[in-house]
């Protein structure tokens, strides 16, 4: 599928669905009313860049839910506490991703196991510090989620920020573009010279990085942690991923369209509010909002490889 | 035989130089004893049958591979010797291969990126762009091939000129020696030929080519020196001009052993009977009759098995009576079940016929297996030992065995006997034979000749095509050989 046509379909779902809550609800039409639509969003969009630098890579992590939800707990109690052990830890973590990166190329694990496992140790740890819910959001993250900055609220800034730093890193530097190539042709990337096992783990690195990114944000907007606070982020980031264009395997993935994806989902839940629908639906009819979605790319991209075999 | 080095003016400091290299895969012996140095301004051609040792000579050079004896040494450009994967890069060594080793889902430029290590920093992309349009425009004047094109959305053509580009492309370590394996596989004639004009001018300013191809006539028309080889050793090599192409075949081959093939075919009239299968596309077979399919492996044999293989199978019918059953040879992927038993591997198939109301009688299964242990004899004490258990040839055995204890009347095997040991062919051989005088029709890939010397009739492919039929005496190895590589020179 060409290149273009990958972002188009992220823009325009997320374009009609926009278009469907402002006729749904017009007063959300307004700079309070998008950024109580989008204010979520931000850590669902950095837990979706998270998971694309794994997906990047031709694997899937199973465990950014409750990685988030780790680094949430952790930022609510001991970032606040004693900021420098917060940061050693966080740093900490981000080191463990790399690290299971490595692991993951080196034995040839299956990173859906590995990450599996995981997040059965990060859920463990997240109710080790914090075993009921509670904690407090340091001020610092607190101040920064609710800035109003003029004309365009927090969240879009936010969403456009991430859009932007992540294209830089993945798709223009030449260290990005040696990621992707793993995705793409390991073995070519391996034959030039370059050591996979310290490729991989620099993603996983990354996609930890943006992980604790995620939790930071997630604490600041919601001022207190809890255990489970995050645990539905693993469907969604994965589902951010698909919806912006990425692909599982072939390092076919687009930072921007991840960020899209992750607000059409984040909207997705917001759309089907003003529906009145009653909230023991919304999970299946976000599913079939996704299906609908998949549906129409698949014909996308039926066409265009259709167009190739002819050529 | 001793390589004699090509006489001549006083050659320059080699470029590569490998003495007695010697490469070892398991119980393999890949390379045993190559010695040979390339100088600036040659174009070797390197030529040789499947499993002669070329792919692996070529990762040597390369760097890919230590060899497990002898030295590889490269020169520097300041003159200094350098060894190891990091040498080759240094030394401007470069390699296109046969099968793609770009990123599909990166751009033309980006591409550029993963063999060369100094683009990085601000402006990376501009340079990565201007040294591959280069080099495109250098090789390929009238290409229309654009930096920022991704790969995955160019025709295979348009991949393999990328490819080719970047061998030769400007980086911080000037190409030196590029190393084109099968380069033109997928061109066509025009393109081909601004490719060898190219690596004409390449030499002639310098540079250096080891060529491989299997169209002899690109071979002598951009080769200074062609050296033969096989059996993982470089057995002849000479200036082109001391060459024929006649020559060059003959230098390829050797005798097969004559009693072998005769023991086969000596009941050949009263066994095969009337035609079974023929597909569009020219393959055809009669029943009891053994087919082999030959030619440079990767020319399309294995597609065309596995073609007619999903046109007779599938059905819901055909499950419990197949017309077709398959032994794969490549074991891991499409073989053998890791996890279970070698009973349960060797009955798989079979389960339709084994079952009542649904669920497997086990009793026939255990009959069933200790059936086929003895009559082709799984060396084991227990079948319901895990299949991991077994040398790769008993796994071998065991596949031969569920595809055989089937009642299907055609058995395709795809080149089943890849890494199997001595003892263990001449077992499967006898089997082939059993089968086939029993009427059982074998279509039989094989990458050794020696194999396919076996067969009534051979079908040798090229390009993906039929290019020659044999059929009794006209089996030998020198039909096959000349068969599998072009002998016409390249249309321009």
């Amino acid at each position: 599928m060409n290149g273009k046509f990958r972002i188009l379909l992220p823009v325009i779902s997320l374009g009609v669905l926009l278009a469907a809550v402002f006729y749904l609800q017009p007063r959300a039409m307004s700079y309070f009313g998008l950024n109580l639509l989008f204010n979520l969003a931000v850590p669902i969009a950095l837990a979706t860049i998270a998971q694309m630098m794994i997906i990047m890579v031709n694997d899937i992590d199973l465990s950014v839910g409750t990685f988030v939800s780790f680094v949430a707990c952790v930022t609510a109690t001991f970032l606040n506490d004693s900021p420098l052990i917060g940061v050693l830890i966080l740093g900490a973590s981000i080191l463990a991703y790399a690290g299971l990166g490595a692991l993951i190329h080196l034995r040839q694990l299956p990173a859906i196991v590995v990450t599996l496992g995981m997040s059965f140790v990060w859920g463990g740890l997240a109710v080790l510090i914090l075993p009921s819910p509670g904690g407090a959001a340091p001020g610092w993250i607190r101040t920064l989620m609710t800035v109003k900055p003029p004309l365009v609220p927090m969240a879009i800034v936010a969403s456009v920020l991430i859009a932007a730093l992540t294209h830089l890193l993945i798709m223009r530097s030449a260290t990005g573009t040696l990621l992707r190539g793993v995705g793409g042709n390991t073995k070519a990337v391996a034959r030039s010279g370059w050591e996979i096992a310290k490729l991989k783990a620099g993603a996983y690195g990354l996609a930890g990085f943006f992980g604790v990114l995620s939790g930071v944000c997630l604490v600041g907007l919601t001022t207190s942690a809890d255990a489970n606070i995050a645990l539905r982020y693993t469907l969604l980031s994965i589902a951010g991923v698909i919806l912006g264009g990425g692909e599982f395997t072939g390092g076919r993935v687009s930072p921007v369209g991840a960020v899209l994806g992750a607000l059409t989902l984040a909207l997705a839940g917001s759309f089907l509010s003003f529906m009145r629908l009653s909230p023991d639906w919304q999970i299946g009819a976000q599913g079939a909002i996704l299906i609908l979605v998949l549906a129409v790319r698949l014909i996308f991209s039926r066409k265009t490889s259709g167009q190739g075999g002819a050529a | 035989m001793k390589p004699d080095s090509p006489s001549g003016s006083p050659a320059p400091a080699p470029l590569v130089s490998l003495s007695d290299v010697r490469m070892q895969f398991g119980a393999v012996r890949a390379l045993d004893g190559v010695s040979l140095t390339i100088s600036p301004g040659e174009c070797v051609g390197l030529i040789g049958h499947n499993g002669a040792g070329k792919s692996t000579a070529v990762n040597v050079i390369n760097g890919g591979l230590t060899p497990t004896g002898g030295t590889v040494g490269y020169r520097l450009a300041d003159g200094s010797s350098a060894s190891g994967a990091g040498g080759a890069r240094a030394a401007g060594i470069r390699s296109v291969f046969q099968e793609l080793s770009l990123c599909p889902n990166l751009t033309v430029a980006e591409n550029l990126r993963i063999p060369q290590h100094d683009l990085k920093g601000w402006g990376w992309r501009r340079r990565a762009a201007r040294r591959i349009a280069q080099a495109l425009d250098q090789i390929f004047p009238g290409h229309r091939i654009e930096p920022g094109m991704v790969v995955g959305d160019l025709t295979l053509a348009e991949r393999q000129m990328v490819e080719i580009a970047t061998g030769f492309a400007e980086a911080s370590a000037p190409a030196k020696l590029v190393i084109l394996d099968e380069p033109t596989s997928s061109l066509d004639a025009s393109i081909a030929r601004q490719l060898l004009d190219h690596v004409r001018g390449f030499c002639a300013r310098g540079g250096a080519v080891i060529f491989i191809s299997h169209m002899l006539g690109e071979v002598f028309e951009v080769a200074t020196r062609i050296d033969v080889m096989k059996d993982g050793r470089i057995i002849d090599s000479r200036r082109t001009s001391g060459f024929t192409q006649q020559s060059l075949i003959d230098a390829m081959g050797h005798v097969a052993s004559q009693e072998a093939v005769t023991a086969v075919r000596e009941n050949a009239d009263e066994r095969i009977g009337e035609q079974v299968l023929s597909t569009p596309e020219g393959l055809s077979a009669r029943q009891g009759e053994i087919v082999g399919l030959a030619g440079l492996a990767g020319h399309g044999q294995a597609e065309a098995l596995s073609r007619f293989f999903m046109s007779r199978s599938g059905t819901m019918r055909q499950a419990s009576k197949p017309e077709v059953v398959f032994v794969a040879g490549d074991r891991g992927r499409d073989g053998v079940m890791p996890l279970w038993s070698i009973l349960k591997n060797l009955t798989l198939t079979h389960l339709p016929a084994l079952s009542r109301k649904s669920l497997v009688d086990s009793v026939m299964e255990k009959t069933l297996g200790a059936d086929w242990k003895a009559r082709i004899g799984i060396r084991t004490d227990d079948m319901n030992n895990p299949i991991l258990s077994l040398s790769g040839g008993n796994q071998q055995k065991v596949l031969f065995a569920r595809a055989l204890a089937s009642t299907a009347p055609i058995v395709v095997m795809d080149d089943p006997m890849r890494g199997v040991d001595v003892g263990t062919k001449r077992e499967a051989y006898e089997i082939i034979r059993r089968e086939a005088a029993s009427g059982r029709t074998f279509l039989w890939y094989s990458t050794e000749t020696e194999e396919v010397c076996q067969c009534d009739r051979v079908f040798v492919y090229r390009n993906g095509e039929i290019s020659a039929e044999l059929t009794g005496d006209q089996i030998n190895e020198e039909n096959i050989l000349a068969a599998s590589f072009e002998m016409q020179e390249h249309a321009a």
